[in-house]
């Protein structure tokens, strides 16, 4: 019973971390079509930066809203002069450029910062709280990942629930045409989808950097399972993110702590397949008959 | 207000426009006709900044904005109703409307805009929460028609209204284009394949036939029968 309850514990943490991938990957592809394969290579260069924030003596938070402020650039940067040129043209050549571009910065970031992983600094301690004699995996640095997490997943549903600027994110990604015909500046749009997106993927690559160790291709596991978490949870809705980030955190910690950590990546398969078993379009799937 | 001239819009090697010149007088209702594939669609895409012409010009006012982008069209006062009215289903009535005029800035006059659409069509204020896939084609069409009018535009072009709706809806539709002309200055430029709802409210009517004006009928004249017969179907 302790070991359940400890490992859907450590999986409500791992999960959250998919879950922002998973909600980085959702949001471009419900703006534009395009599943984002550079998001680990965004996600791995700003981690890098703050990084060196740290390496070079300045604080977590500093560090920290490097990372973010560099992810929201980022985003905006690759937007315009990456996929702008292929926005609205067939889908492969998306692929290739969004492929293509994580080779470009995974290269760049090993001529800047060499292969070796580095060790990165919780905010806190690592060490379980205790519930009498019995240790929980459950640290106070799980809490600050849990916490982080949700307190930018709450701000995200009223930035597009609430917010005149979400409702036209929204218009912008569901009817670009019909957008620009109410005077939506629809190419403006998709900048900021790219840059809010990287910001929240941007903040998965710091939270998991301590238990991953940031390096070039470190982070290349945790871009599949947020894409893994992203389909479970439909690819087009946000919940379904968060939801999917949750029920692979947790299938895969089982895994992990009942069978045996070689076949995670097997579990997060069998994940996957169960669920697109049962509901093929995802958890989450509401957009089915679109294109009226 | 509008006014094309010599417009030729191409998709590849099909030439949608050949070269049409009308003017829409300004406070009035202009109808474009024509049959399937005439190029009415592609007229009102032309003038809104969704297709490039490949010469000729759309003069707003007397300025040719056939190079600006629909977004900045929109925002000089056209509002574009497309084809079966392009509201977003996945957004609630409300929500809709808000769209139609949040670029003009101005929350206190837009939220009142809304309110004097839902005085407008009652159907929508009814259901102003729900989001617009649960609404009928005929309130699609309301909502529509609510959205383009919330931004109060100067122009409006509405693609074929009355498409698919009982008569007594698209009567209704109608009235309001009328009412808003007379009331509100509105010019209107409709296009319709049923001639004779369009003529009812038309003050000019211009004929498309394969991407040229193959007629203009002034208000009130008798339409002769050959024109009838080859274009109008009625
Ligand atoms: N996106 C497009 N690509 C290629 N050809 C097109 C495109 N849109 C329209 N056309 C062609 O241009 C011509 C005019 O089309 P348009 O849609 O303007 O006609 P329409 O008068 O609106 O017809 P309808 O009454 O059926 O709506 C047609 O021959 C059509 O096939
Ligand atoms: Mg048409």
């Amino acid at each position: 019973m302790v070991e359940f309850v400890n490992l859907t514990l450590s999986g409500i943490t791992s999960g959250m971390v998919y879950a922002a991938v998973a909600l980085a990957l959702v949001l471009i592809w419900r703006a534009t079509r395009i599943v984002n394969f550079a998001q680990g290579g965004m996600l791995m260069l700003t981690t890098f930066l703050a990084w060196s924030v740290i390496d070079r003596g300045g604080s977590y938070w500093v560090a920290l809203a490097v990372a973010l402020i560099a992810g929201l650039a980022l985003g905006a940067i690759v937007e315009r002069i990456v996929i702008r040129p292929v926005e609205n043209k067939p889908p492969l050549n998306a692929v290739i450029v969004t492929l293509g571009l994580l080779v470009v910065l995974q290269a760049v970031a090993g001529m800047i910062w060499g292969g070796q992983p580095r060790s990165y600094p919780p905010a806190f301690t690592i060490q379980g709280f205790k519930l009498g004699e019995t240790g929980l995996l459950l640290s106070p640095f799980d809490l600050f990942v849990i916490g982080a997490v949700a307190v930018v997943m709450v701000a995200l549903i009223l930035l597009f629930r609430r917010t005149d600027l979400g409702l036209k994110l929204r218009a912008s990604a569901f009817a670009p045409e019909v957008a620009r015909l109410l005077g939506v500046r629809v190419g403006r749009m998709l900048t900021l989808g790219w840059a809010l997106a990287a910001v929240v993927g941007s903040l998965a690559g710091v939270l998991i950097a301590p238990s991953v160790f940031v390096g070039p291709n470190q982070f290349d596991a945790v871009l599949v399972f947020g894409f893994t978490a992203a389909v479970i949870g439909g690819l087009d809705s946000p919940v379904g993110a968060v939801v999917g980030g949750l029920v692979l955190g947790c299938a895969l910690s089982y895994v992990t702590g009942y069978i045996s950590s070689d076949i995670v990546t097997l579990g997060a398969l069998a994940a996957l397949i169960t669920v697109l078993m049962v509901r093929p379009n995802g958890l989450f799937a509401t957009s089915a008959g679109r294109r009226v | 207000m509008l006014e094309l001239r010599e417009l030729v819009v191409a998709y590849g090697a099909v030439r949608a426009l050949d070269g049409v010149s009308l003017t829409a007088a300004k406070g009035g209702i202009t109808a474009v006709l024509g049959a399937n594939g005439a190029g009415k669609t592609t007229l009102l895409r032309a003038v809104s900044g969704l297709v490039r012409p490949r010469s000729g010009e759309v003069l707003l006012d007397g300025r040719d904005i056939g190079r600006l982008p629909a977004e900045e069209i929109t925002r000089l006062g056209v509002a574009h109703v497309p084809e079966s009215g392009g509201v977003i289903i996945e957004l609630t009535v409300e929500e809709n409307l808000r769209l139609g005029g949040l670029w003009r800035r101005e929350n206190a006059a837009l939220r009142r805009q809304i309110s004097e659409i839902y005085d407008l069509f009652p159907p929508l204020r009814v259901r102003q929460g729900r989001v617009a896939a649960t609404l009928s084609g005929g309130e699609r069409q309301m909502l529509a028609l609510g959205r383009a009018l919330v931004s109060r535009p100067r122009l409006l072009l509405m693609d074929e209204p009355s498409l698919g709706l009982a008569p007594r809806v698209a009567a209704q539709i109608m009235a309001v284009l009328r009412r808003q002309r007379d009331e509100q200055g509105l010019t209107v430029v409709l296009v319709e394949q049923n001639a004779r709802s369009a003529l009812s409210v038309a003050d000019h009517a211009v004929v498309l036939s394969l991407g040229s004006v193959a007629a203009e009928i002034a208000q009130g004249e008798a339409i002769d029968d050959r024109l009838r017969h080859a274009y109008l179907g009625f």
